[in-house]
């Protein structure tokens, strides 16, 4: 186990450096003076376009300009942008509130997905297994950016007034519930089918049997038994899913107007200032690597049949 | 009992009735798809309804009808009164628990026992099975342990609740052969200790003969005979049975052709008229298609269902 801890955490290394390569021509290698637009209807000052150069190594060769920032990166200098605001601050600002956002989306499709499944699965047909099959495809086939304003319109002022769906700049939880209701809709309908279909798999297994034989009550043949094995499948989709929905935050935090990772990334590329798109986009990666190792490693913990040497 | 089933309704077992005493084995013997699991199922009620029915009928344990008791009532006769061991040790356990989870937990959901009371008495009962260093394997998972040792475990959890009646569905069919005759062993010598009942069901004429006191074969969902083993053996009381010894190899009989039963079993949707046998009947005169036997009392508690029952048993 141990081994391979150390082998999936090496095999981190190029995959990182690969990804980042990727973004970092990209962003940097487009044909186009980066110093356009920078100064308002003025071309630079060539003194500030000396000194940016220098910063931001504009004269060295891509792949040296490329080890350089991440050099700095290593050091946690995250770089500043044209503006000479820090890219670190912006990022550490932003960060805990889509993580926050991410994980009340998480524990939203987690909640919501399982009891739906579970109660779908276990009594196949009837009024809620449509119901619960007919909302997931509408919550599948809708986009987000419809689900997020159709319900911040209906539930706010505007509409039923039911909640104010503002969000603050520092956002407090419950302020988040709604946009990350949206941000987890389109997984808790994934997480709810696959809960239902696992349940139905399992639930006419033979130690599913043999557990009713035993005489132990419905609630541990159901609870113990069968959910168990289960949710193998669905744990190992949510935990690859919080990477996602740290990316996928791009739109729902720009129909709620959250200040976080998502807003950062989208005015970023849209003032072009390439160190922050690179920085965030490489703290994504990390985040979606180190996800996807954890997940593997549950695995072996939820199924103890499987084994890594 | 019936199965009501897109292909029309299938009367899986029909005036099937036996009983076991405390320390008795009782061997349910048939062809695959003769309704003995099915049988056990009903018994345990641990059978899928729908598709399952039960229409008419009475089971009786400690003289109470099981068929009249509430659900958690069922329950509690469970692994309590009423335990079952399966066929298939490996799908029957539940892959991502440890063997010592799967004991204990019968200890302590239905005992009450404390989780270091509970383990204790695991790794006595896996001892009890032979289990080879049965302290070091409790915390192991069922894929960790080889086929017989998974089918010892199964028992050993069959018996955490002391059963008077254990259920044996097929218990070494997945097993080979020196394996088979170990675990056997095994249920014979548990039983013997423990005084407990024990329904056997089995297609393997060889297994029935050595643990069996009494048979009863079953044939398209009904006995067709009920015997001593001794007495079966000796002179079959039905031409069921009669196929069915005729068709075991025999040492004696080396370089001659071996006898089958012509035909296959009947679809339970679709039974024959009259006795169900009579198709594949060697001996079969014109009462078999159209009128259904009645139970011959052949004496020594033996029954057949067989027309000509009598002349049967005689020619032995």
């Amino acid at each position: 186990m141990g081994r391979y801890v150390l082998r999936r955490l090496l095999q981190l290394i190029p995959v990182f450096l690969g990804t980042t390569f990727l973004i970092y021509a990209l962003v940097w290698a487009i044909p186009q003076d980066p110093f356009a637009g920078k100064c308002g209807q003025r071309p630079c000052d060539p003194a500030y376009i000396a000194e940016m150069s220098q910063k931001l190594n504009l004269n060295d060769p891509l792949v040296v300009q490329y080890f350089k920032y991440l050099g700095n990166l290593l050091v946690g200098d995250f770089g500043t942008t044209f503006n000479g605001v820090s890219v670190g601050e912006q990022i550490a600002t932003s960060w805990p509130i889509t993580l926050k956002m991410g994980i009340i989306a998480l524990i939203i499709e987690a909640v919501i997905g399982i009891v739906a499944g579970v109660l779908t699965g276990l009594r196949k047909q009837g009024f809620l297994d449509n119901l619960v099959l007919v909302s997931t495809l509408f919550l599948i086939s809708l986009p987000v950016f419809v689900t997020g304003f159709v319900l911040r319109l209906y539930l706010g002022p505007q509409g039923f007034d039911l909640m104010d769906t503002s969000v603050s700049s520092d956002p407090t939880f419950g302020e988040l519930i709604l946009p990350g209701f949206v941000l987890g809709s389109l997984s808790m309908a994934y997480v709810a089918r696959l809960t239902r279909s696992s349940i139905v798999e399992n639930r006419r297994a033979d130690y599913v049997r043999t557990a009713i034989a035993k005489g132990q009550p419905q609630s541990r043949v159901v609870g113990i038994h069968l959910l168990r094995n289960s949710l193998i499948p669905v744990i190992t989709f949510l935990g690859t899913d919080l990477g996602s929905l740290m990316g996928g935050a791009i739109v729902t935090e720009g129909v709620f107007n959250i200040n976080g990772i998502g807003g950062l990334i989208f005015r970023g590329i849209q003032e072009k200032e390439g160190i922050m798109v690179t920085g965030i986009v490489t703290l994504l990666v990390l985040v979606y690597l180190l996800m996807s190792l954890i997940v593997d490693l549950l695995y072996a913990v939820l199924d103890p049949r499987i084994r890594y040497e | 009992m019936e199965f009501r089933t897109r292909d029309g309704v299938a009367k899986v077992l029909n005036g099937v009735s036996y009983h076991v005493s405390a320390g008795e084995t009782l061997a349910v013997l048939g062809e695959s798809g003769s309704g003995k699991s099915v049988t056990a199922q009903t018994i345990m009620g641990i059978l899928d309804t729908p598709p399952g029915f039960i229409t008419n009928g009475t089971i009786k344990f400690r003289g109470e009808d099981l068929l009249k008791q509430s659900a958690e009532e069922r329950r509690q006769v469970r692994g309590e009164g009423i335990a079952m061991i399966f066929q298939d040790a490996l799908s029957a356990l539940n892959p991502v628990f440890t063997i010592g989870f799967q004991i204990e937990e019968q200890l302590k959901v239905r005992r009450g026992m404390s989780k270091a009371d509970a383990r204790k008495r695991a790794v006595e009962l896996l001892d009890q099975v032979k289990i080879p260093n049965a302290k070091g394997r409790v915390s192991d998972y069922p894929h960790q342990f080889s086929g017989g040792m998974r089918q010892r475990a199964m028992i050993a959890m069959s018996l955490a609740l002391d059963p008077e009646l254990l259920i044996a569905d097929e218990p070494t069919t997945a097993l080979d052969v020196t394996v088979q005759a170990q675990i056997m062993d095994l249920l014979a010598e548990i039983q013997k200790e423990r005084e407990m009942g024990m329904i056997l069901i089995t297609h393997d004429l060889g297994v029935v003969a050595d643990v069996a006191d009494r048979i009863s074969v079953m044939y398209a969902g009904r006995i067709v005979e009920h015997a001593d083993v001794y007495e079966l053996f000796r002179a079959p009381g039905h031409p069921y049975t009669e196929s069915l010894l005729e068709s075991l190899p025999r040492v004696d009989l080396r370089g001659q052709e071996l006898k089958t039963i012509k035909g296959l079993p009947p679809s339970l949707t679709n039974i024959p008229s009259g006795c169900p046998f009579h198709p594949r009947c060697p001996r079969a005169f014109d009462r078999c298609p159209t009128e259904v036997p009645a139970v011959h009392n052949l004496g020594m508690g033996r029954t057949s269902r067989c027309h000509i029952a009598e002349e049967v048993v005689a020619r032995g």
